[in-house]
């Protein structure tokens, strides 16, 4: 099995294709069967990212749905990549956690082959051409598209890129959201956002526009005070990635609330 | 009709033993020693991007030393086939004992094929478990694909069996990284022989990795020469 003359490749996705072909999914296969698809699939969201001055958050609702069906309160959308990047992911779930998975795998796997990490534009070059092999499936509606984030230790900044379907990558100098819930978090985004803003007022930003997502979209879950279920923030610096911790979520959507209700 | 030629097994074993122990014997030492996190692993080293200590897998290092091309080569395969491994079943099942398997099935067919000569070189497959309570195992690879389990410590390399006796003389358990590091580093000196010239160890002639038990999912770390200085200063 050890197969140490072919030196290889950098590519994890094109080793699995050529030894496991099993597991790349195949979706050109579903042409034609849509018809036939039921409609329970997992699905809708609201993810977003958001530059401040040390670096940059990425967030995302904990709610999956299926149909007018809550589907899962606790799914997480936000994914560590590497030491300095993250992804968050809208879209049907079962493809959105592959996509992530290959992703975080191929980033390491380069990583480790080649003992330097690969450059953010590099990551947020690859993260395209995953888009792009989900085409056929975004066709049929069944849409997968990221939102990645991370800091840019040669330019010393945060930096967030969005994708289309068809694995074109445009990045955004300051915040962006997608998901259904996504147009109304850029709403509340839009008008809080400064250039300048530390963490703390970042954080808050963020818990709003989660807040003004969750309030406008059925499909975006918000804080869950009883079961103690809250959106991930994870906020990503020169220093590395950390997840803000449920308290600390916990204790500012207290905050949001109690502002609201003055 | 001409005699076929005749070489007994013996024979033919012994030379290419022999021919690897003249390969091995100028072959730069790796240590591999417990201390009270997980597993430290030191070589000497001078070069800082030729490396003899990688990372394999989350729990998994390997520490290699003989001919670079001949070891960089099944690195880089056993990344291929633990990250395949990994992402058609479960990450925690990439096991230390599984890439052992691998690397003594593919060492032992070359050393035993009549037209290629046998690996020049020596490797530990190094892992630590998640639970604490679990010791970490480290297993010597030698080029016919024998291995062994090795308890607390390993060492690699043409004076293996001198640093060997060196630490088994000064090794003890629950050792801090800094105290662990100054052992090996008194282990490396004390076998150079050349009493005129005294031999010391400095942070621009090792290589210092480990795999930290603690850390989140992926255990290995790499110390830059800053790093290494900077836990000397720690030793007590």
């Amino acid at each position: 099995m050890l197969k140490p003359h072919d030196y290889g490749t950098t590519d994890f996705l094109q080793i699995l294709k050529s030894r496991s072909p099993e597991h790349v999914a195949d979706w050109t296969r579903l042409n034609g069967m849509q018809e036939n698809f039921p409609h329970n699939f997992l699905e809708g969201t609201t993810v977003l990212a958001l530059v401040y001055d040390k670096g940059v958050i990425i967030a995302g609702d904990r709610q999956a749905t299926e149909g007018y069906q809550v589907g899962e309160r606790r799914i997480k959308k936000v994914f560590k990549i590497d030491r300095h990047s993250a992804i968050a992911i809208a879209g049907v779930a079962g493809p959105c956690f592959e996509t992530a998975k290959l992703f975080q795998v191929q980033v390491e796997f380069y990583e480790k082959m080649e003992g330097t990490s690969l450059s953010l534009d590099g990551q947020a070059n690859y993260l395209s051409s995953l888009v792009r092999t989900n085409i056929s499936l975004a066709m049929q509606g069944l849409i997968v598209l990221p939102l990645f984030a991370g800091y840019d230790l040669k330019q010393g900044k945060g930096r967030i890129f969005k994708y289309d379907v068809l694995g074109g990558r445009y990045e955004e100098d300051a915040y962006y959201a997608i998901g259904s819930g996504g147009k109304d978090a850029r709403s509340t985004l839009k008008k809080i956002f400064h250039p300048e803003m530390n963490q703390e007022f970042a954080l808050k930003a963020v818990i709003e526009s989660i807040w003004d997502a969750a309030d406008e979209d059925i499909a975006t879950g918000g804080p869950d005070l009883i079961r103690k279920i809250f959106p991930t923030l994870t906020v990503i610096t020169e220093e590395g990635v950390s997840d803000v911790s449920d308290e600390t979520v916990e204790g500012m959507f207290h905050e949001l609330v109690s502002r609201l209700e003055q | 009709m001409s005699t076929p030629y005749y070489v007994s097994p013996d024979q033919i074993w012994e030379d290419k033993k022999v021919f690897v122990d003249r390969g091995i014997e100028q072959a730069k030492e790796v240590v591999v020693l417990e201390y009270n996190n997980g597993l430290l692993m030191v070589a000497e080293n001078p070069r800082r991007t030729i490396f003899k200590i990688s990372e394999i897998y989350d729990r998994i290092a390997l520490a290699s030393t003989g001919r670079v091309s001949e070891y960089e080569a099944l690195r880089v395969a056993g990344i291929r086939e633990a990250e395949v491994k990994g992402y058609t079943y479960y990450r925690e099942d990439v096991t230390g004992k599984w890439l052992t398997n691998l690397y003594s099935q593919h060492m032992s067919a070359i050393a035993q094929g009549w037209d290629v000569k046998p690996l020049e070189i020596e490797l530990l497959v190094c892992e630590v478990d998640s639970n604490p309570e679990t010791r970490s195992q480290i297993y010597k690879i030698t080029f016919d694909g024998t291995y062994e389990e090795s308890e607390k410590f390993a060492v690699i390399g043409g004076r293996a069996d001198a640093i060997t006796e060196k630490l088994n003389e000064t090794f003890t358990d629950g050792l801090e990284l800094a105290d662990a590091l100054q052992l090996a580093s008194r282990a490396f000196e004390s076998i150079e022989v050349d009493e005129s010239e005294p031999y010391e160890i400095t942070p621009h002639t090792i290589e210092v990795s480990c795999l930290d038990a603690t850390s989140g999912r992926r255990k290995f770390r790499r110390f830059s020469v800053e790093e290494i200085a900077e836990i000397f200063n720690h030793a007590s």
